[in-house]
């Protein structure tokens, strides 16, 4: 593994007396699919915001492609793209009028756009849909096309906050294919999930607890690890050393 | 300078797909202008009255039908004694009886005096006081005509003159009134809802995350509801022209600077409260319900602040429409020039920059 685009050395964010993030350490290469696994409450979010240039570590150092995430906010958005799992579209745009908008925000020339978003309507089928409000669009299309927004203006990371959060299992699959053709094209996958079965399908993943990565590594040494048959099993007996209550 | 107008144009497009927004934005002021405009009168029109002869003579028969010829009053017959009157009064199909004592001739030119009761309803004391206005007025106006300063060797006779309202439009007044409600609800309910729609979606994040500023999504948010307000103010005066014949005197490109300043006063207030709070409906609430009785009551269209307690005449000051009003009033209706207005105007720009400071600083807070 060469290319580290995440590096996280000792990150901590602190809110008065509490750790949200409490001195995390990590690496992240190019084109991994990285799994950022954690009960609800253990800073998952937290670091995630810090990681994505919307707030300021406590102490401790990272960088996100290549950039400080004290000094350098404004190029690390412009090299990573986020989605969360709100649906993070307009309803009331038109699936085209979407890319365009979001493709504008990023900087991406007009001509750059047309010949983008007309293939990737083509890709995902939606040639009959291009002209109708994603309002009007099934759920797992939804977030299909929220994937291919955050990753239309080619960034180097893309953060995946929970995204396959209310769909069924049969577009969630699609999904991870979505997911796996963007990490061999080279765009590095930041992803955190609740559904175990997915975990396994990252290259590697961590566990937060309280505030700190308790373990990382791939799927398979973790579950010799914890001598666990699946990653279910791995979380249940990391989550339940957990002291912090869901928040 | 490209993002921000991919951004404006966005706007637009959630503007007219949503028929809510288009409501509010341009039928809540044709609705207003026209309820305002049509239905909020102090005049006295038609107003039903009785009379009670208890003479019957000339005098008494000419100031009858002196009182029939008049506009102001519709004549139900004569009442036939006392106690009927007041049956009048509590089925309230009256608003005024007017009543002649026997003897009403000899009396005038006997004594040299004759009297004449008006009782009038006094659980509307607005209405009750013109109408008794009004049949003074035509009473003495009897009086002049037939006995001719008889009696008084010197007359005071006042001339009265409504000075930029000569034909006594009514509605004058509350037209600059309603034109602040309008713009001090429509700019700042949009533009919070707008904001904090984007929140409640979860589109507020990805734009956080995107390199587009923070500060340009207010910038982003703010302009396409200013330039639709000024649409909307344009609407309005036009309603005003054409629908109330209400002329407008002043210089119309300050009448529209004004109106631009005061529209940025509201969407800084709009902004202000889409930071406080994250859910559509209590930015609705706050903007709507929030603003609609302070700019009702403390503007001064309706109820004249000078006649307030002085506490509140010194809230009023707080409250941006009742400078707006002031303006528009000398500006419109008295077509004053700016040297007339240069204090109000000051006033509305310190507010706007305060309400623009406290608005963006809370929004960079909530960034950290």
């Amino acid at each position: 593994m060469e290319d580290k685009v995440i590096v996280c050395k000792d990150l901590t964010k602190k809110f008065g007396d509490f750790y949200a993030v409490n001195k995390i350490s990590f690496d992240v290469f190019k084109g991994e699919i990285f799994g950022f696994l954690g009960a609800n409450g253990a800073g998952k979010t937290t670091a995630m915001r810090i990681l994505c240039g919307l707030s300021f570590p406590s102490s401790g150092e990272a960088a996100v492609a290549g950039f400080n995430v004290y000094k350098q906010q404004e190029s690390i958005k412009k090299n990573i793209g986020y989605m969360s799992q709100k649906f993070s579209l307009y309803e009331n745009l038109t699936i085209v009028e979407n890319i365009e908008f979001f493709g504008g925000v990023y900087g991406v020339s007009r001509k750059e756009i047309r010949e983008r978003s007309d293939k990737l309507v083509e890709q995902l089928g939606l040639q009959q849909e291009a002209k109708k409000l994603v309002g009007a669009l099934p759920l797992g299309w939804k977030q299909k096309l929220a994937f291919s927004v955050a990753i239309f203006h080619r960034p180097k990371i893309v953060f995946l906050d929970e995204p396959t959060g209310g769909v069924d299992p049969v577009t969630r699959r699609q999904f991870w294919d979505m997911i796996y053709d963007a990490s061999a094209s080279g765009i590095t996958i930041f992803v955190t999930t609740h559904y175990m079965d997915e975990a396994e399908y990252c290259n590697r993943v961590s566990m937060m607890v309280d505030g700190k990565i308790e373990a990382l590594d791939t799927p398979g040494n973790l579950k010799k690890q914890f001598s666990a048959e699946t990653m279910d099993e791995v979380f249940y007996q990391l989550s339940r050393r957990a002291v912090r209550k869901d928040d | 300078m490209k993002q921000l107008l991919v951004f404006i144009r966005k706007e637009f497009y959630h503007v007219f797909r949503d028929p809510r927004t288009l409501l509010i934005m341009f039928g809540l002021p044709v609705v207003q202008i026209i309820l305002f405009g049509f239905a909020l009168t102090s005049e006295v029109k038609n107003a039903d009255i009785l009379i009670l002869d208890h003479s019957n003579d000339v005098q008494t028969i000419q100031i009858t039908s002196k009182i029939k010829a008049s506009s102001y009053f519709i004549v139900h017959g004569e009442a036939k004694d006392n106690p009927a009157i007041e049956n009048y009064f509590k089925r309230g199909t009256v608003k005024c009886v007017l009543v002649f004592p026997p003897h009403f001739s000899s009396d005038l030119f006997h004594n040299g005096s004759a009297r004449i009761q008006i009782i009038a309803d006094g659980s509307d004391p607005n209405t009750a006081k013109t109408i008794i206005n009004y049949l003074t007025a035509i009473i003495s106006d009897y009086q002049r005509e037939n006995f001719p300063s008889a009696t008084l060797p010197y007359q005071i006779t006042t001339e009265p003159r409504m000075l930029y309202n000569e034909d006594d439009n009514g509605s004058l007044n509350y037209i600059p009134g309603v034109m602040a409600l309008i713009l001090m609800l429509v700019c700042t309910a949009l533009t919070s809802v707008s904001i904090v729609k984007e929140k409640e979606l979860g589109t507020m994040e990805v734009l956080l995350v995107s390199p587009f500023k923070p500060v340009m999504v207010l910038i982003a948010k703010a302009v396409p509801y200013f330039l639709l307000s000024m649409v909307n103010f344009t609407l309005i005066l036009l309603l005003s022209d054409f629908l109330l014949h209400i002329e407008i005197r002043g210089n119309l490109l300050l009448l529209f600077s004004e109106s631009a300043l005061f529209i940025l006063t509201c969407l800084s207030f709009g902004l202000l409260i889409s930071n406080t709070t994250n859910a559509q409906q209590t930015a609705l609430l706050i903007s709507m319900m929030g603003m609609m009785l302070p700019t009702i009551i403390f503007t001064g269209f309706l109820f004249p602040l000078e006649n307030m307690p002085r506490i509140f005449q010194v809230i009023a000051n707080i409250v941006p429409s009742k400078w707006y009003f002031i303006i528009v009033k000398a500006v419109m209706l008295k077509g004053l020039g700016f040297r007339y207005v240069w204090k109000e105007t000051l006033v509305l720009i310190g507010m706007t920059g305060l309400l623009l400071a406290i608005a963006l600083k809370n929004f960079k807070i909530r960034l950290q």
